[in-house]
This record gives C-alpha cells, sequence and structure tokens, in this order.
C-alpha cells in the first residue's frame, strides 16, 4: 500500500557505454526488485549514448537487450541521427550518468556531457575523473545554481566507499590527512614483483596480459591516475582548488626488486601511496609501509586512511576497479539523490 | 660526545644568551635548545633542555661556569639517539658519492647514519641502498630526512621513507 503510493520512478540516461556503462546496466537488471522493495525507486534506462550509437525508450530499455550490445550481438544504431548532446538535453530523464573515457588532459568529452546535463536541469552522476579533477568548483558551483546533485563515488577507490563515508558517516569530524593506495594496477605490480622478485617489466607484462594494466599503462605506473584522484579528494574533502599539476608525482618504474628486498629486510613494503592533508600537502609517490600497518594490502585492492579529529583513524579496504564494482558505487550515488 | 643538560634560568632578560656562552668557551657544540617561556618552575626559574657536543672531561668545568652564572643545573647525561628511521635510496648511488650523502647528515650532530647496506646488481646499473637514520628527538629525524631528500634530489637518487 505505502509502497506504491511512495514509489518513485527514477529515469536515467547512460553516457559512455563501455565496461562501466554496460555494468551499471547489469547491476540496475538485477537489483530491479530490491530498488522497489528496499528504497521505492523504479530505476529506468531510458537512453544510451556511445560514440557508435544511441539507443532511446521513455518507457524503459531492456538492460539484457543492451548488454547485447556489448557482445556484437545487437548492433548500434542512431535513430532520427540523434547527437549525444541532443539526448542529453531532449530525452526525459532525471540523471544522467557519465561513464565515458578519463582525459586528464582536455575533460572531454566528459566535462561537456556534464555540464550540458546540469544547464538542462538534470542531477549527474559519473565515473569520469577528468571533469572533476580539471574543473572541480565550477562543476559543484553549477549544480548548486541549478538546485541539481553531483556526485562522484566511482572517481576515487572504486566501490570503495570515501567521498561518502567522510560526508555523511564521519559529519563533524575535521579530516586532518588521507592516505592511501588509490591504484590497483600499481598495487598489483608491486606486489607481485615482492612476492616473486620479478623485475617491473615482467610483471607489467604479467599485469597486461590478465587485464590488471591497460596497453598503455603510464597513467597508471607514472602515478598520473593516483595524482587526479588526490585531486578529487583535495577539492571535494579539503575544499582546495588544485589540478592534478599541483600534485607532486613519482611513479613506480623505478622500483627494483632489490629495493623491494631491502624493504623487506627491514620490515617494510614498498606502495605507491597517495597523500593529501589539510595542510595542502599534495603528493603522490613511493612509500615505506610497515608490515603490520593496516595500508599494506596486497593485490589489486586499493586502501585508504582517514585521519580525523575525533574518530582518530579510518581505514577502508576495498576493490578500486572493475566494472561491477564501479557500477556499486555509481548505484549508491543514485540511491543516494533520493534519500 | 652528545650531552643533554636540563638546567634552569632566572625569569630576567638575557638568561639565555648567558646560559648557551660557556658553552662555546669550552669548546662545545649547541645541538639543540628547547626553551619554553611558559613554562616555569615552583621557584619560578624557567627550565630549559640543551644538547651540547662536548668533550666529557670538559663537562665539569662547564657546570662550573654555569652555576656562576646562577644558572642552576638540574641534571646532566649522555644523550642517546632516540629515534631511528629507515630510508631506501634507488638510484646511481655509488657513482654520485655515497659518502657525501651520509656526511651531510653526520654533519648536523643530531642526527647520524647508523647503519646502511647496499644492494648492486652492477657498476653501472641503478643500485638500491636502505639507510638507517638515528636522532635525538622525532623533529630531528624529520629535519635529517629532509637534508637527505635536499641532496638526493640534487643527485637523481629516489628517496623511499616511510609513511
Ligand atoms: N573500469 C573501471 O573499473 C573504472 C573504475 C572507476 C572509474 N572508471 C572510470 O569510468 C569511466 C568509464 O570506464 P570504462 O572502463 O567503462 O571505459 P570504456 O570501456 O573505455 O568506456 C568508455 C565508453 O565511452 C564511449 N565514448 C567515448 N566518447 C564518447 C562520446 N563522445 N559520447 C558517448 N560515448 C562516448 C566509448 O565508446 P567507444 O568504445 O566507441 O570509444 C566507450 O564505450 C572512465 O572515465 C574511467 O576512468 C573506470
Amino acid at each position: 500500500m505505502s509502497m506504491r503510493s511512495n514509489m518513485k520512478t527514477v529515469r536515467i540516461s547512460i553516457i559512455g557505454f563501455g565496461y562501466v556503462g554496460a555494468g551499471l546496466a547489469e547491476v540496475i537488471r538485477r537489483k530491479r526488485a530490491d530498488l522497489v522493495s528496499t528504497y521505492g525507486l523504479d530505476v529506468r534506462i531510458v537512453g544510451i549514448a556511445d560514440l557508435n550509437g544511441i539507443f532511446i525508450d521513455e518507457q524503459g530499455l531492456d538492460e539484457a537487450e543492451l548488454l547485447k550490445l556489448r557482445t556484437g550481438a545487437k548492433d548500434w544504431e542512431r535513430p532520427g541521427g540523434m547527437t549525444t548532446l541532443e539526448l542529453i538535453k531532449e530525452l526525459d530523464y532525471e540523471v544522467m550518468v557519465e561513464t565515458t573515457h578519463t582525459d586528464v588532459t582536455s575533460g572531454q568529452p566528459g566535462l561537456t556531457h556534464i555540464t550540458t546535463a546540469l544547464e538542462s536541469g538534470r542531477h549527474v552522476v559519473t565515473s569520469n575523473k577528468g571533469p572533476l579533477a580539471l574543473e572541480y568548483s565550477r562543476l559543484t558551483d553549477l549544480a548548486a545554481a541549478q538546485g541539481c546533485a553531483l556526485k562522484y563515488e566511482a572517481t576515487v577507490g572504486g566501490a570503495m566507499p570515501l567521498i561518502s563515508l567522510i560526508r555523511d558517516n564521519l559529519a563533524g569530524n575535521g579530516v586532518l590527512s588521507i592516505q592511501g593506495i588509490l591504484n590497483g594496477t600499481c598495487n598489483y605490480i608491486l606486489t607481485r614483483m615482492a612476492e616473486e622478485g620479478l623485475p617491473y617489466e615482467h610483471v607489467l607484462k604479467e599485469a597486461q596480459e590478465l587485464g590488471y594494466a591497460e596497453a598503455d599503462p603510464s597513467s597508471d605506473v607514472k602515478g598520473l591516475d593516483t595524482a587526479v584522484k588526490l585531486v578529487i579528494l583535495a577539492n571535494s574533502v579539503f575544499g582546495m582548488n588544485a589540478t592534478y599539476r599541483d600534485v607532486e608525482v613519482t611513479g613506480i618504474t623505478a622500483i627494483t626488486p632489490d629495493a623491494l628486498k631491502l624493504a623487506d629486510d627491514a620490515g617494510y613494503v614498498i606502495k605507491l601511496i597517495g597523500e593529501v592533508s589539510r595542510e595542502g600537502c599534495l603528493k603522490a609517490r613511493p612509500r615505506l609501509v610497515p608490515k603490520d600497518d593496516p595500508l599494506n594490502v596486497g593485490g589489486t585492492l586499493n586502501v585508504a586512511t582517514i585521519k580525523t579529529d575525533l574518530a582518530g583513524d579510518i581505514t577502508v579496504i576495498g576493490k578500486g576497479a572493475g566494472p561491477i564494482e564501479a557500477a556499486s558505487a555509481i548505484l549508491a550515488d543514485i540511491i543516494s539523490i533520493y534519500r | 660526545m652528545k650531552i643533554s643538560m636540563d638546567i634552569e634560568l632566572k625569569d630576567i632578560p638575557g638568561q639565555l644568551v648567558r646560559a648557551l656562552q660557556p658553552v662555546s668557551d669550552s669548546g662545545g657544540n649547541i645541538v639543540s635548545v628547547v626553551h619554553q617561556h611558559d613554562k616555569k618552575t615552583p621557584s619560578g626559574r624557567i627550565p630549559v633542555q640543551l644538547v651540547v657536543e662536548l668533550d666529557e672531561q670538559r663537562l665539569e668545568r662547564l657546570v662550573r661556569a654555569l652555576t656562576e652564572r646562577g644558572v642552576r643545573v638540574v641534571r646532566t647525561g649522555e644523550e642517546r639517539l632516540k629515534e631511528s628511521m629507515v630510508v631506501l635510496l634507488i638510484g646511481h648511488i655509488v657513482h654520485s658519492d655515497l659518502r657525501e650523502t651520509i656526511d651531510s647528515i653526520d654533519r648536523t650532530g643530531f642526527a647520524e647514519v647508523v647503519a646502511l647496506s647496499l644492494s648492486m646488481p652492477s657498476v653501472d646499473e641503478e643500485s638500491s641502498a636502505s639507510v638507517t637514520i638515528s636522532a635525538i628527538g622525532d623533529q630531528e629525524l624529520r629535519e635529517a630526512l629532509h637534508i637527505l631528500e635536499g641532496t638526493a634530489k640534487e643527485k637523481g637518487i629516489m628517496v623511499i621513507a616511510p609513511i
């Protein structure tokens, strides 16, 4: 009774139907009943856009059908020659999910997508780091002026809750610093090098074969990806107005098995640690982590220790990447808009 | 040898300078001075902690000189290097004169390189070293790391410090 009368239909568009975009469609398909019974939300995907085309249905698209686009079992269309920007502006929906690729130098195409959606009065949820790392304050100001939500939990730490953990659960605390492993590729490489005594190039190749590192791994291993995530934390948690150029960055490419062995002898592991503090420190560089420290997590895991004035140290560990994991953070952001 | 001294000064201006003069007169080096203006002993004096580098045989004379100047010497003892830190270095460490890098820390008087292990694949390849630095206090330890980072940067050596 009350359930039905409180039911809210949430129409979403997904811009960029790659791993994460499709992951979200899959998650919405799996969680449809829970979304209704637990949150009173009837979430419908009414439009998706990719470089290859567009699908729209104001009643809601069938997720299982959409997922066929990823396997090639279904071909893309482009009704009436509609462009991505026309979809963003003209379709009837409440939330735009932006999951195109991250470009930290231009922020595009995400920056234009997000700006256009906010200007058309749509809430925005994104996993795309570029726009937030480059134009955080302009975008949050625009969202506030439009009375729209702008949510981006998936940009930092994937499934690992960090931004909403600090904003909601640690409300009232002063955050002194955040320190952690924000890149699963680097963590995998350093963990394997330490465990097996293998050189960097060898482990990188292995990581690429397993899909833990991209064909061009430079953004990960040179520390840029960590820097970009730090910037999002710096701006959203510490109110800075930083861009990735403000981060002092040293990557992991120079780390040798010898160095890892020396660290091991002294009771440490080496990890690429991102660090942001309220004094304005912004650094991404290899550090020695005591083996018994909570930041010593292996494999592709991400971890962050938040130092606060009331709660002390809080450490979260979780999967930093993966389409379903990223979609988990996106779904939580969507639900939070209607809480 | 490093000697720490707890002394107490009269609460009138110029006393700290008065207390430090005999240290240099007796050939000693002042390593650190902790002077807490806002703290007072029950007798209204100001406690100061000094660490000086001094020949042990000259300590007695220094204490006498201080006492003659109205400085109360409450305690003297050998200062130990209490705080330690392991730091890794990666790069052309041997070519870039490791000795000089270590000296830059030993010269401070408040910190020393107490252990070093080097791993060198071959002379021309990059090598790694783990360096243990000890210092008389936490602040001094951080200062020593700062000095090391400065020297290493000039030489293109990567420093990996503990979190
Ligand atoms: N993968 C993860 O685990 C993860 C985790 C957290 C955050 N993220 C972030 O989430 C975003 C998506 O990641 P992903 O792994 O899903 O990347 P992806 O597979 O490369 O997906 C990006 C999609 O956007 C499409 N696209 C590019 N330009 C477009 C445009 N102008 N209009 C519409 N669509 C466009 C691409 O189409 P084409 O394929 O035709 O080029 C592609 O399908 C990235 O920003 C990434 O950094 C990813």
